[in-house]
């Protein structure tokens, strides 16, 4: 299907570009009138500042963990330190900040506004789920600061069931038994609301390709979370009344646990990064001033993964003793997935060629998106063949593989989405040589901390390690270097973002050129988003948006 | 690509020396899928280098539209793909059923493992020796002994929590399951002296659980064998050995050997009245040693109630034995004690 012979769209806005002085940052004022907002635009932001900070947190911890690292032996935190730490790392990250990240901070914002509606199809319920994802938040903080959670992020069974730390198990595992609810609302309202709500003229196919992503999204949200939460309670009945399901001392099978466990978490790695994928696919086109390559293969990939993503929970469990057959089965289903990853890469490259491409700070990130996320999957396939994992299983190996998928991937694409859409949140420019800059100092970091891993695992390096073999240090020490560096280009990203806040110019209405909805309302938007109902074009058709220069906007040429 | 990677510690790019039968495939399709990547990786970085300079935006200059579907590239670069992954995948599963078909005739090593120590028993009942070592954080470790060019059949049972047995220069790797048996075999190929890692998180001292494997030739390994059923006469030198190769060394410190915790150490203690966590004080003799071995929780010493619990010994040692470990306990008498 060729997406250029559509009909050229009409604005609604035909005025011109003007800085709105009444928007929804300034609609109503005063602390109660963010707590019991239910504009889409005001939670989505609350969100942001919220899975922000949990990232900093994160960080944080990650960086604790290089530093310790720096020394085969005698790093400056003790052993059972270190394995809070890592614990602290891995369950902030996977439950705070990767998954509501994208959906829940960018989604909230951009998808009503990108539908061209007032607001999401359950505004309370979208309320509901940040309260919710504020009370995991809480309990989970409790649970890993006070008490000393130390089973990895996992909850293994039966180091779960018989470490000392129980309290910390148990707050934990009720923590993420309410953010899971939060994550089940969030997809819900948005399933509903993009199968009841879109405009007259959006067609399944001339939705943008970040509302196709967060739909496939959704659609595992909604169906994956309910096995977490009965995970969760199965470990804490295990825990509180030893029902004898995972115990091996009450002849349970810790393995089951390790299925129940992976039968949502694999899933959550497609929650991780398909709305991540969205994000590249809006800003490869907008930053090239073309239309998006093959959309509907792209649509059709984001489908795939998510079907295929809950079938290939077996790969995490290649060593644990399964049925040959099982574990050759699992390693099929898993390739599967890597087919429709690998077609989204061609097309963002198909979409560069012969467009214009605006080498800007969101563009940036995205490209470095490219790069990371091809190595990380391309690492895969060692991993997902059977005899090569053998020897890569819980090792560094899988280490730097799994963060060039979610850091390289979903945390770099989070960055370009948040740069991107920043001027249309908050009503502001930001400095873009220095967001440049701290593109590339992220990229060489996130290299240099990551290339030395996947060595490390190929020369055996257990990850969890709290020490570790002298002749492992050098490379160690390499990417402790890199972590360094690269936590300095996030730094600088954050405080070029808050700068903006401070002395940025005011933004107009489509600083970069795009096609979708969300750029015909004003910077910021207002209350309403739309003062009439917004007439729905091809996203994707860039031939007649041009660049005005009076007012640093684009503008479509009527 | 050993060129570059290699380094001053390790002659090799990827992976260390190998020392089985299972190397040759799983570093060929390692290899392979390196080459693979590389194909893939390059020409994606390049297409994207030069579409950015070709393309960049700049006056004058604007870019067509008109390149946005091409059902030749779009089938193309979705079929070859799909055509590589089959064949790694079934490279990968072939190599791992040799893995998984144990064969007749293998020479049997009994593996337990728990938090944090390896303890190998040969088919003779023999067990292991400990080794000294100067390369990691622990002195000591296990040694397993296995003669050369010979099937070798492992079975792992877990006595806590969830270990993994993994030998790097073998390319094998098993989870050590509690509640049930795991196997694993390989064929021995090199003599030498090769790391063992746990590699599924095990709590605390995870990262010290290590062992060394020696592989030996046929008549070498004979004589390990009758080794390992011996135990010295002297009931101190007996005492000493089983305090490390019992794994009380895990956790109890004694004299300067041993980890400080979290159980308590020996030094100073025979003789000395003890608090337990109920705030009753007893004798530290022979019948509280014996008890604290085969009913580690009855009579729990003040704060170390919480500590990491102690299995019971019941059943593992012989009373001879016991006997050599309240022996060795006694004769730290006047040891100093550790500082926590």
């Amino acid at each position: 299907m060729s997406v250029v012979d559509r009909p050229i769209a009409t604005p609604s806005h035909s005025e011109v570009d003007s800085y709105p002085t009444h928007h929804f940052l300034n609609h109503s004022s005063g602390f109660l009138s963010w707590a019991l907002t239910l504009d889409h635009k005001r939670i989505g932001l609350m969100y942001l500042v919220g899975v922000m900070s949990s990232f900093a947190l994160g960080g944080l911890f990650a960086l604790m963990i290089r530093i310790h690292l720096w020394n085969f032996k005698d790093g400056w935190l003790s052993n059972q330190t270190y394995n809070q730490v890592f614990t602290l790392h891995g369950a902030i990250m996977v439950f705070l900040f990767i998954i509501p990240s994208v959906p829940a901070a960018l989604g909230n914002f951009l998808l009503p506004i990108m539908l061209g509606t007032k607001d999401v199809a359950f505004p309370r319920l979208n309320l509901m789920s940040f309260y919710l994802w504020l009370t995991g938040l809480v309990l989970f903080l409790t649970a890993l600061s006070v008490t000393g959670l130390d089973t990895g992020w996992t909850f293994y069974t039966p180091y779960s069931i018989e470490t000392q730390q129980g309290g910390a198990v148990l707050a934990a595992t009720f923590g993420v038994f309410v953010l899971g609810f939060s994550s089940i609302f969030t997809g819900l309202n948005f399933i509903v609301t993009i199968n009841t709500m879109r405009p007259p003229g959006m067609t399944w196919f001339r939705m943008p390709l970040f509302l196709w992503a967060t739909y496939a999204t959704s659609i595992i949200q909604v169906l994956a979370t309910p096995v977490l939460g009965i995970t969760v309670l199965l470990l804490s009945a295990e825990r509180l009344l030893g029902i004898g399901i995972f115990d091996p001392k009450l002849n349970g099978d810790p393995v089951t646990f390790q299925h129940f466990f992976w039968f949502y978490s694999h899933p959550a790695v497609y929650i991780m990064i398909l709305p991540a994928m969205g994000i590249i696919s809006e800003l490869m086109s907008v930053h090239c001033h073309k239309g998006i390559f093959g959309y509907r293969m792209i649509a059709y990939s984001s489908i795939a993964i998510a079907l295929f993503g809950f079938l290939v929970w077996g790969h995490h469990m290649f060593t644990s003793g399964m049925a040959d057959v099982t574990a050759v089965v699992f390693s099929a289903l898993t390739f599967t997935v890597s087919i429709p990853s690998a077609i989204k890469v061609f097309n963002w490259l198909g979409t560069m060629y012969q467009g214009t491409v605006s080498l800007n700070t969101p563009m940036l990130y995205a490209l470095a998106f490219i790069f990371l996320f091809t190595i990380g999957g391309l690492t895969g396939l060692p991993l997902g063949a059977l005899s090569t994992d053998m020897h890569f299983h819980d090792t560094y190996f899988v280490v730097a593989h799994f963060h060039y998928v979610m850091m390289g991937g979903t945390l770099v694409a989070f960055l370009g989405g948040v740069f991107h859409w920043w001027p249309k949140m908050t009503g502001r420019m930001f400095n873009d040589k220095l967001g440049i800059v701290s593109a590339i100092i992220v990229f060489v970091g996130f290299n240099l901390t990551f290339l030395p891993q996947f060595v490390l695992g190929s020369r055996g390096m257990p990850r969890r390690y709290a020490n570790y073999l002298p002749e492992f240090q050098p490379l160690h020490q390499l990417s402790t270097i890199g972590s360094l560096t690269l936590g300095s280009g996030l730094l600088l990203a954050l405080i070029v973002l808050l700068m903006s806040l401070v002395n940025g110019k005011k933004a107009p209405k489509n600083p970069w050129g795009g096609a979708t909805l969300e750029w015909m309302c004003s910077s910021p938007p207002p209350h309403d988003n739309f003062s009439s109902a917004p007439t729905v074009g091809d996203p994707y058709d860039f031939s007649n948006i041009e660049y005005d220069g009076r007012t640093g906007s684009y503008v479509k040429r009527s | 690509m050993t060129f570059i990677l290699a380094d001053k510690v390790a002659p090799y790019a990827w992976f260390p020396d190998g020392a089985s039968s299972f190397v040759p495939q799983v570093d060929t399709l390692f290899t392979v899928i390196m080459w693979i990547c590389v194909v893939f990786f390059v020409p994606i970085v390049i297409a994207m280098g030069y579409f950015m300079w070709e393309f960049r935006e700049r006056p004058g200059y604007r870019g067509s539209p008109e390149a946005l579907h091409n059902n030749l590239i779009e089938i193309t670069w979705t079929v070859v793909p799909t055509m590589v992954v089959v064949w790694v995948f079934w490279e990968g599963a072939m190599g791992y059923l040799d893995m998984a078909r144990i064969p007749k005739g293998t020479v049997d090593v009994n593996v337990t493992a728990k938090k944090w120590q390896w303890a190998f028993k040969y088919e003779n009942g023999g067990e292991h020796e400990v080794v000294a070592v100067t390369d990691s954080v622990v002195k000591e470790l296990p040694l397993l002994v296995l003669p050369v060019d010979t099937d070798i059949k492992i079975i792992m049972r877990s006595d806590d929590v969830l270990h993994s047995f993994y030998i790097p220069a073998f390319r094998v790797k098993r989870d050590v399951v509690p509640g049930r048996y795991n196997y694993m075999w390989f064929h021995t190929t090199k003599e030498g002296l090769y790391d063992l890692f746990c590699t599924e998180y095990c709590g605390d001292n995870h990262s010290q659980m290590l062992a060394k494997v020696k592989v030996v030739s046929e008549a070498e390994y004979k004589k390990a064998l009758e080794k390992a059923i011996q135990e010295p006469e002297d009931p101190l030198l007996r005492g000493q050995l089983l305090y490390k190769r019992q794994g009380c060394s895990t956790c109890h410190n004694a004299g300067n050997e041993g980890a400080n915790g979290p159980g308590p150490s020996y030094n100073g203690s025979w003789g000395s009245k003890v608090t337990l966590e109920t705030g009753a004080e007893v004798d530290f003799d022979e019948n509280y040693v014996r008890e604290s071995i085969l009913n580690p929780q009855a009579k729990a010493r003040k704060g170390y109630g919480k500590a990491s619990p102690m299995n019971s010994y019941a059943g593992k040692l012989k009373d001879a034995q016991i006997d050599a470990l309240i022996t060795f306990i006694k004769s730290l008498k006047e040891a100093p004690k550790p500082s926590k």
